[in-house]
C-alpha cells in the first residue's frame, strides 16, 4: 500500500510535468500543424536560464522572467524562421524544427557548457511535506502539482472564457473565416507558438531542479512528449492530459517492479532454466522494459487507432 | 502531371549509349578514387561515404520517391548490422558457409525481413503519422537493445572479426582498400538497382502515391500495399548498408540503433536532395566531410552541422543537389553576357556571409573552451577576451546578411533571368 500511494503520487507530479510540456506541443500543433521537434529545446532552454537568472536575482524572479524569455525566443523562431518555411509543407516545417534541436543543444552547450549545472531547490521549498507511512513526500514536488495544476486550469479557462481563446479555437478550425472577420491569423499563431514555448519554458524552470539540468536533458524528454501527443490525439487537451497521466503511471511503477513474465510462470509451475530456447526473453524484468513502454504504447494507439486515444481526426 | 510526363519522356529519349558512358564513368572514378587518394585516413573516410551513399540512398526510397518521412531508419540498418556481425561469427567458427563479400546478403534478408514484419501495420498512414509510428519503433527497437544482451551484447555490443575462411582471389579483406574495394562493389550493385527500380511501373506508381495517394487509388492500385513494398525496398538496401557498417567497424553497437543514426541519415540525404537520384550521394559525401572530416579542424563542427541543414530547409528545400543547375545556368548567363562585376558583388557578399558565420563560430567554441591564448584563424590571430575580433566578426557578417539579396536581384535583374531562378543565393 505504501508503495502503491507513493509511487502514484511520483507519477502524478510526472504526468503533470509531461502534460505541462505537451500542452503547448498539442496546442501549436493543432493550430499550424507543425510537430514542433524542438518543443523540448525550449523546456531544457527554461531551466538553463532559470539557473542563470536566479543566480543574480532569486528563484522567484527566475520563476516568472525565465518562462517569459522562452516565450519570447518561441515568437523569434516562429516569426523569422518557421513562416518561411510555412510554404513548403509540413514536412518541411518538421525538419526545421529538428535542425533547431540540434542548434539549441549547440548553443545552450556554448553558453553553459557540456556538464551538467547545480540549479537547484529553493530554500522555502527544501524538505518533505509530510509523511506517508515510512516514506517521505518532498515539499518540492507537491509544489511542482500546484504550479503545473494551476497553470493548466489558467490555459483551460483562457481557451474557452476569454475572448482571446475564443479566437484561438475559431482560428484552428476556419482561420479563413476568422481572417476575413478582421483577426491577424498569423499573428494569433505566432502568439501560441511563443505561448506554448513559454509553457515548456515554465515546465524546464520546475522540472530542471527537480531533476538535472544538463544538455541530455530535451533528448530525454525530446520523444516521450511526442508519444504523449501522438498517442493521446494530436490537437486534444484532454487527450494529451490522459496520455500524460497514463505514461507517467506506466513508467514509475514499471520501474519499481522487478518481476518477469518467468517469474509468472515459475510461481505456476511453469520454469524454464537458462540454456532453454526463450529464456532470455522470458526473464527480462518489467523494469528493464521500462523504457519501451511509452513507444510500445504510441505503435499500439497509431496501429489500432491512429487518431489517438481522445482525437477527433486521423493525421 | 504533364511536368511528370516530360521529365519520364527525356530519360525515355537519353540514348543507353550516354548511360552506359555514365555508368562506366561511375565504376571508374569507385576504382580510382583509393588509388589517387592514397593516404589511409582518406581511404577510411572514402569507405564510409560509400556505405552513407548506400544508405542514403535506401533512405531516400522513402522520403524522396514515396514521401515517407521515417524516424526509424536505424532499425533496419543498425539490425542489418546486428545480424551481419552474428553470422560473420558463425561463419568464422565454421557453423555456417558464407564468405565475407557475400555477408552484405546477410543484411539485406535481415532488414528486408523486419520490414515485411512490421511494414504492413505501419504504412497503413502516411505523413506526420506515419513519422511518429516510425520515431516509436526506432525507440523500441533501440529500447530493447538493452535488454536482450544475448543477441545486442549489452553496453559493449557484439564484435566480430571479418578476416575468417579461405582468402577469395588472395584478398582476405583485412587491409582498408581491399574493404573499401568490397564496399565500392556493394555500392555499385545497389546504386544501379535503386536507380533501375525508379524506372520501373513500381518506381513510377511510388511517385504517384507520393504526389497524388488518391489519384492512385482511382487508377486501380492500392497505396497501402505500395507504401509496404516501398518500406521492403528501403529495408533491403538499409540492411545491405548496416551489414557493410558491420564489415567495416568489425562490431556493432546500439549506437546503430539510435536516433541520432536515424537522424543523421534523415539530414543527410536531405541536405543533399531528396528530387534527384543523385541528391542523397551529394549528402553523403557532406554528410563525411561534416562529420568526420571537418571534427579535425573545429569543435563546433555540429553547429555547422546545424547551420547547414537549417539553411538547406529554409532556402533550397530540394537539396543542394538542386541548386547545381541553376548555380551553372548563372555562372553560364554571366559569362556570356558579361556581367562579372554584378557577379562579384554576389560571390563577395556570400563570401562575408560565410566567413563572418565562420569567425563568430570560431570565436564562440574558442572562448568556451576555456582557452587563455588567442585563436588563430587563417593565419590570423584573433584575441577573444578583447571586443575586436567579435565587432569585426558582426559587421563582417550583417554586411553580407543586408547586401546578400541586394546582389542576387541585381544579379539576375542584370542577367534577365526569371525570378524562378531565385534560388541561387548560396551560403
Amino acid at each position: 500500500m505504501e508503495f502503491f500511494l507513493i509511487s502514484l503520487l511520483n507519477s502524478l507530479s510526472y504526468g503533470l510535468l509531461l502534460f505541462m510540456l505537451s500542452s503547448g506541443l498539442t496546442l501549436i500543433f493543432s493550430m499550424m500543424g507543425v510537430l514542433n521537434f524542438a518543443h523540448a529545446s525550449f523546456y531544457m532552454l527554461g531551466a538553463y536560464l532559470a539557473y542563470s537568472i536566479s543566480g543574480v536575482a532569486g528563484y522567484w524572479f527566475a520563476f516568472f522572467i525565465a518562462p517569459l524569455l522562452v516565450g519570447v525566443a518561441g515568437v523569434l523562431v516562429e516569426r523569422y524562421g518557421l513562416r518561411a518555411v510555412h510554404k513548403y509543407g509540413h514536412v518541411a516545417e518538421l525538419l526545421y524544427t529538428f535542425g533547431l534541436s540540434y542548434l539549441m543543444l549547440e548553443a545552450v552547450q556554448l553558453i553553459w557548457g557540456r556538464s551538467a549545472v547545480p540549479y537547484g531547490i529553493p530554500e522555502m521549498l527544501q524538505g518533505s511535506l509530510f509523511t506517508l507511512y515510512t516514506t517521505t513526500f518532498p515539499k518540492y514536488q507537491a509544489f511542482m502539482m500546484l504550479v503545473s495544476v494551476l497553470t493548466l486550469l489558467a490555459l483551460y479557462l483562457a481557451l474557452t472564457r476569454t475572448r482571446v481563446g475564443l479566437i484561438i479555437q475559431a482560428s484552428l478550425s476556419h482561420p479563413e473565416m476568422v481572417e476575413s472577420l478582421g483577426h491577424n491569423v498569423p499573428r494569433v499563431f505566432m502568439l501560441v507558438f511563443g505561448g506554448g514555448c513559454a509553457l515548456a519554458g515554465l515546465a524546464g524552470v520546475i522540472g530542471g531542479n527537480a531533476f538535472v539540468t544538463e544538455p541530455g536533458m530535451a533528448e530525454m524528454l525530446g520523444t516521450i512528449i511526442f508519444v504523449v501527443v501522438v498517442a493521446g490525439g494530436m490537437g486534444s487537451l484532454m487527450g494529451a492530459l490522459l496520455a500524460s497521466l497514463l505514461i507517467g503511471v506506466i513508467q514509475t511503477f514499471a520501474v519499481a517492479i522487478d518481476l518477469s513474465l518467468l517469474d509468472g510462470l515459475s510461481a505456476m509451475g511453469l520454469g524454464t532454466s537458462p540454456g532453454v530456447f526463450g529464456h532470455s526473453v522470458l526473464s527480462v524484468t518489467l523494469s528493464e522494459v521500462a523504457p519501451m513502454l511509452p513507444y510500445a504504447l504510441l505503435v499500439l494507439v497509431l496501429i489500432f487507432r491512429p487518431r489517438g486515444l481522445l482525437g477527433k481526426r486521423e493525421s | 502531371m504533364s511536368t511528370h510526363y516530360l521529365t519520364r519522356n527525356r530519360f525515355a529519349s537519353r540514348p543507353s549509349s550516354r548511360m552506359l558512358f555514365i555508368w562506366l564513368g561511375f565504376a571508374a572514378v569507385l576504382m580510382l578514387a583509393p588509388q589517387i587518394l592514397t593516404s589511409s585516413l582518406i581511404l577510411s573516410h572514402l569507405t564510409q561515404m560509400g556505405i552513407g551513399m548506400v544508405l542514403a540512398l535506401s533512405y531516400n526510397v522513402l522520403l524522396g520517391q514515396s514521401g515517407m518521412l521515417s524516424f526509424g531508419h536505424a532499425a533496419f540498418s543498425g539490425l542489418g548490422a546486428f545480424a551481419s556481425v552474428h553470422v560473420m561469427n558463425l561463419a568464422g567458427d565454421g557453423l555456417l558457409w558464407l564468405p565475407l563479400p557475400l555477408i552484405p546478403i546477410a543484411g539485406a534478408l535481415t532488414g528486408l525481413g523486419f520490414a515485411a514484419l512490421i511494414g504492413y501495420v505501419i504504412t497503413r498512414t502516411s505523413g506526420v503519422t506515419f513519422a511518429m509510428i516510425t520515431l516509436g519503433i526506432g525507440q523500441m527497437v533501440y529500447a530493447s537493445s538493452l535488454m536482450f544482451p544475448a543477441f545486442f551484447g549489452g553496453e559493449g555490443g557484439v564484435s566480430a572479426d571479418r578476416v575468417y575462411g579461405d582468402p577469395w582471389f588472395e584478398w582476405d579483406f583485412g587491409p582498408q582498400i581491399q574493404v573499401y574495394y568490397l564496399v565500392a562493389a556493394w555500392l555499385f550493385i545497389c546504386v544501379a538497382a535503386m536507380f533501375y527500380m525508379t524506372r520501373t511501373p513500381l518506381g513510377r506508381l511510388l511517385n504517384g502515391v507520393r504526389d497524388n495517394e488518391e489519384r492512385i487509388a482511382f487508377v486501380g492500385f492500392n497505396p497501402h500495399l505500395l507504401r509496404y513494398m516501398a518500406l521492403m525496398i528501403s529495408g533491403l538496401f538499409a540492411g545491405i548498408g548496416g551489414a557493410l557498417m558491420a564489415i567495416n567497424f568489425e562490431i556493432a553497437t546500439d549506437e546503430v540503433l539510435s536516433l541520432h543514426e536515424s537522424g543523421a541519415v534523415l539530414l543527410f540525404t536531405f541536405i543533399g536532395g531528396t528530387a534527384t537520384f543523385i541528391g542523397p550521394m551529394l549528402g553523403a559525401i557532406i554528410g563525411v566531410l561534416l562529420t568526420k572530416f571537418l571534427p579535425d579542424y573545429t569543435a563546433g563542427w555540429q553547429m555547422y552541422l546545424g547551420l547547414v541543414f537549417v539553411l538547406v530547409v529554409v532556402y533550397a528545400p530540394g537539396g543542394i543537389s538542386s541548386l547545381i543547375k541553376p548555380s551553372l545556368d548563372v555562372l553560364r548567363q554571366t559569362v556570356s553576357q558579361r556581367r562579372y562585376a554584378s557577379f562579384l558583388g554576389l560571390v563577395l557578399s556570400a563570401f562575408m556571409l560565410l566567413a563572418g558565420t565562420i569567425i563568430l563560430v570560431e570565436l564562440m567554441y574558442h572562448r568556451a573552451s576555456g582557452a587563455a591564448g588567442s585563436l588563430p584563424l587563417f593565419g590570423v590571430a584573433l584575441d577573444h577576451h578583447g571586443p575586436v575580433p567579435w565587432v569585426v566578426g558582426t559587421v563582417i557578417l550583417l554586411g553580407g546578411m543586408l547586401t546578400i539579396k541586394p546582389a542576387g536581384r541585381l544579379l539576375f535583374e542584370r542577367l534577365s533571368i526569371g525570378e524562378s531562378a531565385h534560388q541561387g543565393g548560396k551560403q
